[in-house]
């Protein structure tokens, strides 16, 4: 049951420099896969692209095939009201089950808000999550 | 000695080389290699005859590790040091009682020559551990009288203050350290006016920075040459004249070669400096490749002393020098080849940063190496510099990269690009 809320982010290996997301994301365009949601996380010289596709398969596929170092991160979104005080219902939940947050980022789109989450246990967080009245996207949404 | 008559010198060059030669014949290497190039020491009855011998290569002293290439046995040595090698395994120099008094006595015949002596306070800011040119200069100085400071590398304020506390009047360093210093003192506006006489090796450097050095220390500045196989710094020293360095020849038999022949080179000619040491007796060697390029200089110096050597410009092979410390690109990509989480390819940039070195190593993320997760990259990261500092004995940065993203190389591959300018 669990399982049919976890969702596969790309996350994607990229050189800290000019160039590199418009790369990633002319092949994505190419490959017509359209995307949700993404971030970037910057290092010491280098980052890891998140992001949430329609088709993460396919590019996954995509990426590699043109030499980047791609992998699967399993990751939950909760649905968030798009008006202020949205994030902090969330938030609560998120306290109150005491899961701990690795990274999070959000996008807000025609169907409501949505707060995409790293956490470590991610089937006991779907549950948490679940029992305390939140709502989380459908692993199947994505092809 | 160092005045000694060139038909007494030769005398003496062949009677200590004939000395070596038996010395050698205690080593299983060279049991083997006289063997196979045909030649005997009985053979040597002359000191051309010395081109009849093989030369050693350094990954030959490697290949002995740890004691394979020692002539005595271990309980007559007292003292090991090593030197960083070409492919991951060090090089280890052995002394016997004997080889520390000759070494210590060619550093106070060198410091002797510049006028040190009892009266001077002497700091000596290198490192101290299996570097040789720490423990070497510590005991020459001690030899000559002087007050020794061992002060070792690091805390640069620290080591100013000392030269001011304790009026010291001659310094030993690398020159690029030398030069950071001199830019921390000045921030300190400390002028180290009790400084007279500096002393620089361990990496080439040029005029200019001699200039440099002598206007912002306000020393008169000398260049050392050595290497720890022929005991460490000691092998060449500069005179006051200070227009070449006078290589001890009582103790180093030196030829000039052209590094791709082995042919030796004509008087004043530019090569490779070949050594056979001749008074070293735990680890002698025959025709030692140094990889070091200089020529003999033909005119006889104003202070009466034997021929000299130019000063260092340069290495026939592609060692580089790193803060005085011996790197060579084999050994990264010896690190680096043993790590699942970097692929083939990697790239070496040498910069200098405030007068020190710095040295970058790109390497290229293999696939194994990526879970997705940039806290497991960080770690990657400090894995690979944390193996390359292991065996390189240097803190270096690394930068990871895409796959593809590094130049692919058809034939003999330029994986290092040495930014520095000459010191």
């Amino acid at each position: 049951m669990e399982k049919s809320y976890i969702v596969k982010q790309i996350s994607i290996f990229s050189e800290n420099r000019p160039g590199r997301l418009a790369a990633i994301a002319g092949a994505l365009r190419d490959a017509k896969i359209n995307i949700f949601a993404f971030s970037i996380a910057e290092a010491n010289g280098f980052g890891v692209v998140r992001a949430l596709v329609d088709r993460p398969e396919d590019a996954h596929r995509t990426l590699t095939d043109l030499g980047f170092r791609v992998s699967f991160t399993d990751v939950i979104g909760v649905k968030m009201r798009d008006e202020p005080g949205g994030l902090s219902e969330v938030a609560s939940v998120l306290g109150d089950a005491g899961i701990n947050i690795e990274y999070a980022y959000a996008y807000s789109g025609r169907d409501g808000a949505v707060l995409i989450l790293r956490v470590d246990q991610v089937e006991d967080a779907v549950r948490q999550i679940l029992d305390r009245g939140g709502e989380l996207l459908k692993a199947s949404l994505f092809r | 000695m160092e005045t000694i008559r060139p038909e007494e010198l030769a005398d003496l060059q062949l009677k200590r080389l004939k000395w070596t030669l038996r010395q050698a014949q205690e080593v299983g290497l060279y049991q083997r290699k006289f063997k196979e190039a045909g030649v005997s020491p009985d053979d040597i009855k002359t000191l051309d005859d010395v081109e009849k011998l093989p030369f050693t290569y350094k990954k030959e002293l490697q290949a002995g590790y740890p004691f394979g290439l020692f002539a005595v046995r271990l309980k007559e040595i007292i003292r090991i040091h090593t030197t960083s090698g070409t492919t991951g395994k060090p090089t280890v120099v052995g002394y016997t009682r004997q080889d520390l008094e000759n070494w210590s006595d060619l550093i106070a015949r060198n410091m002797t020559m510049i006028g040190l002596g009892e009266d001077d306070i002497f700091q000596n800011a290198v490192n101290y551990g299996l570097f040789t040119g720490g423990l070497g200069f510590h005991y020459g100085a001690e030899k000559v009288g002087m007050t020794v400071i061992p002060s070792a590398t690091g805390n640069t304020r620290r080591q100013i203050e000392m030269i001011e506390d304790f009026g010291v009047t001659v310094l030993h360093c690398t020159p690029s350290y030398a030069l950071h210093l001199a830019e921390v003192a000045e921030s300190m506006g400390k002028t180290l006016d009790s400084l007279r006489i500096g002393i620089f090796g361990a990496e080439p450097w040029s005029e200019n920075t001699r200039a440099e050095l002598e206007r912002r220390l306000g020393v008169k500045a000398y260049d050392s040459y050595g290497l720890s196989e022929m005991y460490g710094p000691g092998v060449a020293f500069e005179c006051p004249e200070r227009n070449g360095l006078h290589l001890w020849h009582d103790c180093y038999l030196a030829e000039i070669i052209d590094p791709k022949t082995g042919e030796r080179l004509a008087p004043g000619e530019r090569g490779e400096l070949v050594i056979t040491p001749l008074v070293k007796e735990a680890l002698p060697l025959v025709r030692y490749r140094t990889g070091d390029v200089t020529r003999l200089i033909d005119d006889g110096c104003a202070c009466g002393r034997g021929q000299k050597i130019e000063r260092i410009t340069g290495r026939s092979d592609d060692m580089l020098v790193i803060r005085g410390i011996n790197v060579f690109p084999s050994q990264i990509e010896h690190v680096l080849r043993s790590l699942p989480e970097v692929g083939e390819q990697f790239m070496v940039y040498v910069d200098r940063t405030r007068h020190l070195d710095e040295m970058t190593i790109e390497v290229e993320m293999s696939r194994a190496g990526f879970s997705g997760e940039l806290q497991d990259l960080a770690r990657v990261q400090r894995k690979i510099a944390g193996e390359l500092h292991n065996t390189l004995g240097l803190r270096t940065a690394v930068k990871l990269v895409e796959p593809g993203s590094l130049p692919r190389f058809e034939g003999k591959a330029k994986r290092v690009i040495d930014r520095r300018g000459a010191v």
